[in-house]
């Protein structure tokens, strides 16, 4: 960072906030550093009130004095954009933990910050644009290869108006830090590296244009793309109570989501959680390229036992980074576990502030930080034509389980499908615990919407029924009745339900779905008469066992041909 | 030489003012009162005004008390000599032991590192059915036990420091009855345990605010053992009261509460907590069981709620059992396929034979007719209860595991259990085993 700043005095101390007595002017979320002995821990500017300025740290605040100095850095919270980003994991302040642990062994001690990006390696540098073009912010100077990538060298984003290539670098090797290109601009010469820094709260607008997002992106859990699909550069959140099963079920997105890069923002979580994904990404293969799944993933991992205040900004880093791989035509998908405790950390704050509380004490201004956030998701057009997606999905953790709090409510507002998880589905070992009654989605499915409705339908209608056998027994209900529960029931256990641990059922690819959900699409349709209950359950018993075993074999292999001709088979002897 | 204050502006609740200079933020203090010299932590600076947090309370405290900064922050000692010894909630000798001055360490530290964590892979026997075969407690995992008061969850965690293969425990309590405490005292003396134990003890009738140091006390302590390659177990009886104190600084504080009176970081608080539960690379490990309590059996109550967000899986401790329904370690996967090849077989065969049985008696308490089939059901829960759930047994894991197929099958045939054949011609126990051709009469 720069020492080009001012220096402030701390004259508050009260938690992880600073007031700090400053003398010449600094900008909001400026960051500055607090002077501790011979650590400096990092803090940001979050209000300014006449000659003094709130500041939150970053870091534990134990031992700063009334008097100690504060140095301003003029910039505000930046994160290094660059090469060599990929199958990294960085803290929300986008320090390297590994290289953390490394230098300084089992603790986070506060004041260590390391930069993002290795300054020993050497990537090799192609350029793509010739000396006299001219270039705007975002334009590709060069191209270096990272691990599957293509890795876009791109003009600073900063950069306002047109520029001219001033010089650019013969191909060969060079280290992040050394200079590529010199652009000759309207406020000078500008000295371009393969690294550049960018505000984390500033989205980046270096497009053409956002477009509508529609095409699917296949996340191969049968209840997500079928019923509550979401599009490439859409949004989506899935809130639900402790144990239903929301990490489980973005572990396995951020495993079978056909993007081409995931961040994983780990936000505010267990930290077991995170090493479990730590440990075992590197040895799990990537299906669609063969390479190991950590090739494609950057992880954020600021879990809760570390500061408050950089969980605050690790969605933030973790949605700058999305936005910076975007850039190169990708499609990214960012998942951040979970956003309640983002929500709660900016509670916190507040309330150190002494801010006028909103409900349940979250501030007023809560469902704004949280719409801007998830509107920084999106499809763009490029302006070389090609098209880049950042896709947004949160996980929600509503207190007590109640949909009704707030945060659950302001994401709500802002997502394009909610994926709802239930205690009750989980209880009952139905997983993904998604709800299928109560969840949504506005983006469209691969499978076409008449069939879709008439699914959704035979799923009320069970659900109706099922109600009713509470009282009447299943004795006292009627055989029509009783076939559109069975009906429903069949379509959850053999095709909404999905086994995690099994390798084949664990992901179901776009193809394979459609196949299925025809032959279970053409069992709701058919009209099916039994004469006596407990004939009509045991035929459906053995339907699903079966449909089971078909979910269980390989894709196209003899096996499931076999289930398959076996399945045709059941349904004509009873439709005879 | 630091200075000496002597004129408090303000006494709230726990927390006094006054003005002082060149005070680091979180340093403790020393109040000189008619009582004795008494501890005080810097909470809140705003320029002169110093806000401190009096861990003995106020009462008695006068406007014109001596306050002398000692410039260093809470501690506790780490010493070998700590085993078998009994504290208070500061660290004061509660038997009759000598106070422990030496290698004084902070009690508040910087999180672990996740880049140098492992993913844990170790069970540990706890001797009780419940939790080894149904619910394996795994090294470095953290717990709660979700109970009711009234519910013998002292006893219980009691057991398990009785029977866990650990090298050390450590016992934190927090608001204890005094009944309590002596319980576990003379339990562990009884057992022969004290001397790998360490106990913290805040009672009921200390100032509550010492209660909040118990946790850091135990956790440190425990850190500093795991690094010298120990396996450490953690048992905190009631994390409720913990959180009751905290709301109730936090309220003399004047902070905005959030939810039910309780500070917006609640969450967080408990997180820095329970996350200090570890497996270290190449040293030991700290595993954590904390009881709490759920204020109207209601799980949805704040403090149950976000440590269920925070903990691996969770107990509940209803009737004296721990209910099998709800409860769950999320780490068993982890070592319950290595332990017996009919461990994960077991565990679900009789779970659901139990869910089983529980309809069948809501069948039978709606005055349903009862087939036989519910009848066997009903015979085999009240088995399963009394040879298994029940706090009293204590077996290793394998007998607990023979017992299981015991019962099953001195009621069941094999193929009412849905148990693979695989698994019935080598675990099935002889005498009545129906696999086969039977003899001939």
């Amino acid at each position: 960072m720069s020492q080009k700043g001012s220096y402030g005095t701390i004259v508050g101390v009260n938690g992880n906030m600073l007031t700090v007595e400053f003398g010449e002017s600094i900008s909001q979320n400026e960051v500055g550093y607090a002077i501790l002995g011979d650590k400096r821990l990092m803090a940001e500017v979050i209000r300014v009130r006449g000659t003094v300025a709130d500041m939150q740290v970053f870091e534990d605040t134990q031992g700063l004095t009334v008097g100690g100095q504060v140095e301003f850095t003029d910039e505000m919270l930046s994160v290094e954009l660059g090469p060599g980003l990929l199958t990294q994991v960085f803290d929300g302040l986008q320090n390297p933990l590994p290289r953390l642990a490394e230098q300084f062994g089992f603790f986070l001690e506060r004041g260590n910050y390391i930069s993002a990006l290795p300054r020993d390696l050497t990537w090799d540098f192609a350029a793509v644009v010739n000396v006299g073009d001219t270039v705007m912010a975002g334009d590709t100077l060069g191209i270096v290869p990272e691990g599957l990538f293509q890795h876009r060298i791109m003009v600073p984003f900063s950069l306002r108006g047109v520029a001219k290539v001033k010089s650019i670098v013969s191909e060969g090797g060079y280290t992040v830090e050394q200079e590529v290109a010199v652009l000759e601009t309207e406020a000078g010469d500008l000295s371009v590296s393969m690294v550049q820094t960018w505000p984390v709260k500033v989205p980046i607008r270096c497009f053409e244009e956002r477009m509508k997002p529609t095409e699917q992106m296949i996340t191969k859990q049968r209840i997500l793309d079928t019923l509550f699909p979401v599009a490439k550069g859409g949004t989506f959140c899935v809130p639900g109570p402790f144990g239903a099963g929301k990490t489980v079920l973005q572990q396995l997105t951020s495993r079978h989501a056909d993007v081409d890069v995931v961040v994983v923002a780990a936000c505010g979580e267990r930290a077991g959680e995170v090493v479990e994904t730590l440990r075992e990404f590197p040895h799990l293969t990537d299906p669609r390229t063969g390479k190991s799944l950590m090739e494609r993933t950057i992880i954020i991992c600021n879990t809760s036992s570390m500061p408050v205040a950089a969980r605050e900004a690790s969605v933030y880093t973790a949605v700058t980074l999305a936005e910076y791989y975007r850039q190169m035509g990708l499609s990214v998908l960012l998942l951040a576990d979970s956003t309640s405790r983002w929500a709660q950390a900016l509670r916190e704050m507040s309330g150190r502030l002494e801010e006028i509380p909103g409900e349940e004490a979250f501030p007023a201004y809560l469902e704004s930080v949280i719409a801007s956030f998830y509107e920084r998701a999106g499809i763009v057009r490029l302006r070389d034509g090609s098209i880049g997606s950042v896709t947004i999905g949160g996980t929600v953790s509503p207190a007590g389980g109640d949909f009704e709090e707030p945060v659950t409510q302001a994401t709500l507002k802002v997502v394009g499908a909610f994926h709802g998880l239930s205690r009750e589905r989980s209880d009952a070992r139905r997983y993904p615990a998604i709800h299928p009654l109560d969840s949504w989605s506005k983006y469209p499915s691969l499978i076409e919407s008449e069939t879709l409705d008439l699914a959704r339908q035979i799923l009320r209608q069970g659900h109706d029924v099922e109600e009713m056998m509470k009282v009447v027994e299943e004795e006292g209900t009627a055989i029509e009745d009783f076939m559109m529960y069975l009906k429903a029931d069949y379509l959850d256990a053999s095709y909404l339900q999905q086994d995690a641990f099994n390798d084949v059922d664990a992901a179901t690819s776009g193809e394979r779905q459609k196949h299925v959900f025809d032959f279970v699409a053409k069992v709701l349709r058919t009209e099916l008469k039994f004469q006596e209950h407990a004939e009509a359950r045991q035929f459906f018993l053995s339907l699903t066992q079966t449909t089971r075993d078909w979910n269980r074999a390989e894709w196209e292999s003899d096996e499931f041909k076999d289930v398959e001709k076996k399945l045709h088979q059941m349904l004509a002897e009873v439709t005879k | 030489m630091r200075k000496v204050y002597n004129k408090i502006n303000q006494i709230a609740g726990s927390v006094i003012t006054i003005q002082a200079s060149g005070v680091a933020y979180n340093e403790l203090a020393e109040i000189t009162t008619d009582a004795g010299p008494a501890l005080a932590q810097v909470i809140s600076m705003r320029g002169d005004n110093v806000s401190l947090l009096v861990f003995a309370g106020t009462r008695g405290i006068s406007t014109a008390s001596e306050i002398r900064f000692l410039g260093k922050q809470l501690e506790t000692s780490y010493t070998p000599a700590l085993l078998g010894r009994v504290f208070d909630g500061s660290g004061r000798p509660r038997d009759k032991g000598p106070a422990m001055q030496e290698n004084m360490i902070p009690i508040k530290g910087p999180a672990v590192n996740p880049a140098k964590r492992i993913i844990p892979k170790n069970m540990i026997r706890t001797g009780i059915p419940m939790i080894d075969i149904f619910n394996t407690l795994v090294e470095s995992q953290k717990l709660p036990i979700f109970s009711i008061p009234g519910e013998p969850y002292n006893e219980l965690l009691a057991r398990i420091a009785m029977h866990a293969e650990v090298d050390l425990l450590i016992l934190g309590g927090m608001g204890l009855k005094y009944d309590d405490y002596l319980f576990f005292r003379d339990t562990f003396e009884k057992e022969g345990i004290l001397s790998r134990s360490i106990l913290y003890v805040h009672t009921a009738a200390d100032p509550s605010v010492e209660c909040i140091q118990v946790p850091d006390t135990c956790l440190s302590v425990a850190e500093k053992f795991a690094l010298d390659g120990k396996r450490v177990l953690v048992l905190l009886t009631d994390m409720t009261n913990y959180a009751d104190s905290l709301k109730e600084i936090a309220i003399t504080m004047e902070q905005i509460p959030s939810n039910r009176g309780y500070p917006g970081d609640l969450y967080s608080s408990l997180a820095a907590r329970y996350e200090r539960a570890v497996d270290f690379e190449g040293a030991g490990s700290i595993t954590v069981l904390a009881v709490t309590t759920m204020p109207g059996d209601d799980v949805t109550h704040p403090v149950p709620d976000n440590t269920g967000y925070i903990t691996e899986g969770q107990f509940y401790l209803r009737n004296g059992r721990i209910e099998p329904f709800g409860s769950l370690s999320r780490l068993k996967q982890q070592v319950n396929g290595e332990t017996r090849g009919d461990h994960r077989q077991i565990m679900n065969t009789m779970i659901q034979l139990y869910a089983s049985a529980r309809d069948s008696m809501e069948k039978q308490s709606m005055g349903f007719r009862m087939s036989d089939w519910d009848l066997k059901l009903i015979k085999y829960s009240d088995r399963f209860e009394s040879e298994m759930m029940d706090l009293s047994v204590a077996l290793p894991l394998e007998e607990a595991l023979d017992l299981g197929w015991k019962i099953l099958s001195d009621i069941f045939e094999p193929s009412e259990t849905g148990i693979p054949t695989r698994l019935i011609e080598q675990f099935w126990p002889r005498e009545t085993a129906k696999v086969g051709a039977a003899p001939a009469e």
